[in-house]
C-alpha cells in the first residue's frame, strides 16, 4: 500500500517535471509579448524590429543599441531579434515571424542576397517596410539600403593600410567572415584590383573564411601562418575575424613581425593596439549606421519618401555633423567614409 | 509501435494481480509515449495561441511547416534507421549535397526536373554508401556517419566552392511555396509530399515483416539474425531510404531559399535526431513509433515558433529546445524505472 503510494507520487513527480519544463518555456513567451506587444494599431507609432545577420555580435549590438536610443528617442517602439547562427534560413524564419507580427518595419543585415528574397517579398506585400543595412540583398527585395561607406573606400583603405605596415611589398592573405557574405567578397574584390594596379609588389596568396565564428577565425590565422611562412600581413575586413586574428598573433612568435589590420570595433581591439601586435584599423561608425537606417525606415513609415533615387530626409544624433541625406541610385544612401583608428584616437572611441 | 505495445501490455498485466483501476488506466493512457508527446503538442499549442499575439493564425501553421519540413521528411526514415538502434548523422550534409547538386546541374544548362533526379540519385548512392560501411564492413553507423557528414559536406564545398547558385525558376519556387488552399490559408502544397511518404513509412514500419524486423534487429540484434531476420539487409536499405529523402529535402531547401550552397543545412541533423527523440524513439533501439516522431517535429516546431513570436531570444529558444529534448529522454527512463521497481515491491510481500 505505502509503496504504491510512493510509486504514484514519483510517477506524479514526472510528470510535473515534463509539465513544468514546458509551462516555463512557454510561461516566459506570454510575459514577453505583454511587454512587447504594444504600439501597433495605434496612429502614428513606429514598430521598428531589426534583424541583425546573428545574435552576439558586437558589431550589431553597437549598431542596434544606437538605433534603439534613436527609434525610442522618436517615439517608436524598438526590438531586437535573429538567429544565433549567422545562416540565410534563420533570417527567413525571423522575417515570416516578423511579418506575423505586422511590425512597421524590418531592417536587416543580409546573409544572403537571394535567399531571403521571397520572405521579403511576403513582408512587402503585408506592408512592412524593409530597410537594409550594412550587407544588402537584391535591390528588388527592399526600398533602402543603408552602405555604411562606399565599398571602393573600404578596399582600397584597407589595402593602404596593409601597404603601409609592410612597406609596399611581400605576401598578404584574407580572413573573411562567410564565403556567401556580400559585402565581404565585394570588398575582396576591390582589395585585389586595387593591389594588382598599385601595389604590383604585394601578392594576395590566400583568402580563407573563418564564417565570423570566433574559434574558426582563430584557427584559419594560425592555418594561414603555417601555410605562408613568408607572410607578411594580413587584412581581415570582419569584426569577429580581426579580433580573433589579433588574439592569435598577441601570443604568438609571430606579434609585430606579421601586420595585421581590417575591420575591427575599437573596443575589441584596445589591447592589441596597446600592445602593437596592430598598428591601425578601420571602421564607420556602426552606431551611425544603425541611427541612419532608424531615420530612414521612420521615413519610409511616414510616407515621406519611398526610397526612389533624389528622395531626402535628415537623421540626428550622428557622430558626424552629417543631418541631410540623399537616396542614390537603386534606394541606396552612404554614410560616409570609413574612419582609421590607431594609437592615437582609440581611446575616444568606446563600442 | 503494435510489438512495443504488446510486449509492455503483457509484462503490465503478468505484474498486476487485479484488473487496472480506472486511475491506473487513466495514468497508463497519460503516459504512453505516444500520448504523453501529443499532449504536450496540445498543451504547448493551446497555451501558446491563448498567451502569444499573432500565434493563432494560419500563418502560423504555414511558416511552420515550411520550416519544418526537411525534418518532417527525414524524421521518416531515421526513425526506422534509430529503431534498428543505428543512426545517419550524415543526412544534414546529404541536404547540402543534393542542393549543390541540383544548383551546379542547374546553372550548366540542365532543367530543374532532370537536376532534381540526378541529386535524387547522389542521394541513394551516399546512402548505400553508409549501408556498405555499416552492414558489410561492418563499422559502427555512429563513426561511419561522422565520416560521411565530414565527406558529404567536403564534396558539396568542393563542387560550389565559395559561391551561391540562385535564380531557380519562379514555377518551380512558387510550387514548393504554394498554399495548398490558395491565399491565406494553412497548408502549403508540399506536404502533400510529406502525407504521402508518411503514409509508405508508417505502413512499412508498423504494418509489413520489414517494419517487425526493424523492431526486433533493435530489441536484440542475433537474436532477430537467429530468427531468420536479415539484419544486414534490412539495415542498408533503411541507410539508403535516408540518404534518399535527405536529397528530397535538399531539393526542396534549394527552391524554398533559392539558394544551393554548400554549406545549405549544416546542422540539421542534429534537428531531426531530437524531433526522433522527442517522439519517443528509444536512442538504444527497438521502441518508438511514427505518429509520436511527427508529433515530436511538431513540438520542437510549435514551441521555437511560439517563442519567436513572443519574441524571445534565439538563445534561450535553443535553451527551451535543449529543455524539451532532455525531459522526453529523461521521462520515459524515469517511468521505465518505476515499471521495473514496481513488481520487485510486489514481489517482496507474497514471499
Amino acid at each position: 500500500m505505502n509503496s504504491t503510494a510512493s510509486h504514484r507520487r514519483r510517477a506524479a513527480s514526472a510528470v510535473g517535471v515534463a509539465l513544468t519544463v514546458s509551462m516555463l518555456a512557454v510561461g516566459c513567451s506570454s510575459g514577453s509579448s505583454d511587454a512587447t506587444g504594444d504600439g501597433d494599431g495605434s496612429a502614428g507609432s513606429y514598430d521598428i524590429a531589426f534583424l541583425p545577420k546573428n545574435l552576439g555580435n558586437p558589431y550589431f549590438e553597437a549598431s542596434d543599441s544606437a538605433a534603439k536610443t534613436a527609434v525610442e528617442g522618436f517615439g517608436g517602439g524598438f526590438k531586437e531579434v535573429g538567429p544565433t547562427e549567422a545562416t540565410a534560413d534563420g533570417q527567413v524564419t525571423y522575417i515570416n515571424t516578423l511579418t506575423q507580427q505586422g511590425v512597421d518595419a524590418i531592417v536587416l543585415s543580409a546573409n544572403d542576397p537571394n535567399a531571403l528574397c521571397d520572405s521579403l517579398k511576403e513582408a512587402r506585400d503585408a506592408d512592412v517596410h524593409v530597410v537594409t543595412f550594412d550587407s544588402d540583398v537584391d535591390a528588388a527585395c527592399r526600398e533602402m539600403y543603408i552602405q555604411a561607406s562606399s565599398t571602393d573606400l573600404i578596399g582600397m583603405t584597407e589595402v593602404d593600410l596593409i601597404a603601409d605596415q609592410i612597406g609596399k611589398t611581400g605576401q598578404v592573405a584574407i580572413l573573411s567572415a562567410t564565403a556567401n557574405a556580400t559585402n565581404q567578397n565585394a570588398w575582396i574584390d576591390i582589395m585585389k584590383s586595387y593591389l594588382a594596379s598599385d601595389y604590383p609588389d604585394i601578392e594576395l596568396v590566400d583568402v580563407v573564411y573563418g564564417d565570423d565564428d570566433d574559434q574558426t577565425s582563430y584557427d584559419k590565422t594560425e592555418a594561414l601562418l603555417s601555410s605562408y611562412p613568408d607572410l607578411k600581413g594580413i587584412i581581415s575586413p570582419t569584426t569577429v575575424g580581426i579580433a580573433a586574428a589579433a588574439r592569435y598573433l598577441s601570443t604568438s612568435e609571430f606579434k609585430g613581425k606579421v601586420a595585421l589590420t581590417g575591420l575591427g570595433t575599437p573596443n575589441d581591439m584596445r589591447d592589441y593596439i596597446a600592445d602593437g601586435t596592430v598598428t591601425a584599423f578601420a571602421l564607420w561608425n556602426p552606431e551611425d549606421l544603425g541611427i541612419l537606417a532608424s531615420f530612414a525606415a521612420k521615413s519610409l513609415i511616414d510616407g515621406d519618401i519611398t526610397g526612389a533615387e533624389g528622395d531626402t530626409f535628415t537623421a540626428e544624433g550622428l557622430s558626424s555633423e552629417e543631418t541631410d541625406f540623399t537616396v542614390g541610385a537603386d534606394g541606396v544612401v552612404v554614410l560616409g567614409p570609413p574612419f582609421v583608428f590607431d594609437e592615437g584616437n582609440i581611446a575616444d572611441f568606446n563600442y | 509501435m503494435s510489438v512495443t505495445d504488446i510486449v509492455l501490455e503483457a509484462g503490465t498485466t503478468r505484474t498486476t494481480p487485479e484488473a487496472p483501476s480506472p486511475v491506473v488506466r487513466l495514468r497508463r493512457l497519460l503516459l504512453g509515449r505516444d500520448a504523453a508527446i501529443f499532449a504536450v503538442l496540445v498543451v504547448v499549442w493551446l497555451i501558446a495561441s491563448v498567451s502569444v499575439k499573432n500565434f493563432s493564425s494560419p500563418n502560423t501553421v504555414y511558416f511552420l511547416l515550411l520550416d519544418i519540413f526537411p525534418i518532417l521528411l527525414i524524421a521518416l526514415p531515421m526513425t526506422m534507421v534509430v529503431i534498428t538502434s543505428e543512426i545517419d548523422l550524415s543526412v544534414g550534409s546529404m541536404v547540402g549535397l543534393s542542393s549543390v547538386v541540383v544548383g551546379t546541374l542547374y546553372e550548366a544548362g540542365v532543367p530543374v526536373g532532370v537536376a532534381a533526379l540526378v541529386a535524387l540519385a547522389v542521394g541513394v548512392v551516399g546512402g548505400a554508401l553508409n549501408g556498405f560501411l555499416v552492414t558489410v564492413v561492418g563499422l559502427p553507423s555512429l563513426a561511419v556517419t561522422i565520416g560521411t557528414l565530414a565527406l558529404f559536406r567536403g564534396v558539396a564545398v568542393g563542387l560550389l566552392g565559395t559561391t551561391a547558385i540562385t535564380g531557380f525558376p519562379q514555377g518551380w519556387k512558387d510550387a514548393v511555396s504554394a498554399r495548398l488552399f490558395g491565399p491565406g490559408t494553412a497548408l502549403p502544397g508540399v506536404i502533400l509530399v510529406f502525407l504521402v511518404l508518411a503514409v509508405v513509412f508508417m505502413v512499412i514500419l508498423h504494418f509489413t515483416p520489414m517494419g517487425r524486423a526493424t523492431y526486433a534487429i533493435g530489441l536484440n540484434d542475433e537474436a532477430a539474425h537467429f530468427s531468420g531476420v536479415k539484419v544486414g539487409h534490412v539495415k542498408f536499405w533503411l541507410f539508403v531510404a535516408t540518404g534518399a529523402v535527405a536529397s528530397l529535402a535538399g531539393i526542396y531547401w534549394t527552391l524554398r531559399y533559392d539558394s544551393a550552397r554548400g554549406d545549405n543545412a549544416t546542422g540539421l541533423e542534429l534537428s531531426v535526431v531530437a524531433a526522433v527523440l522527442v517522439g519517443g524513439v528509444s536512442i538504444f533501439g527497438g521502441k518508438g513509433a511514427l505518429p509520436g516522431v511527427v508529433a515530436g517535429a511538431l513540438v520542437i516546431g510549435a514551441l521555437r515558433s511560439a517563442l519567436r513570436l513572443a519574441d524571445v531570444s534565439s538563445d534561450v529558444i535553443n535553451v527551451a529546445t535543449g529543455l524539451l529534448l532532455v525531459t522526453t529522454v529523461i521521462v520515459p527512463s524515469l517511468l521505465a524505472a518505476l515499471r521495473r521497481v514496481r513488481p520487485r515491491r510486489r514481489a517482496g510481500p507474497a514471499a
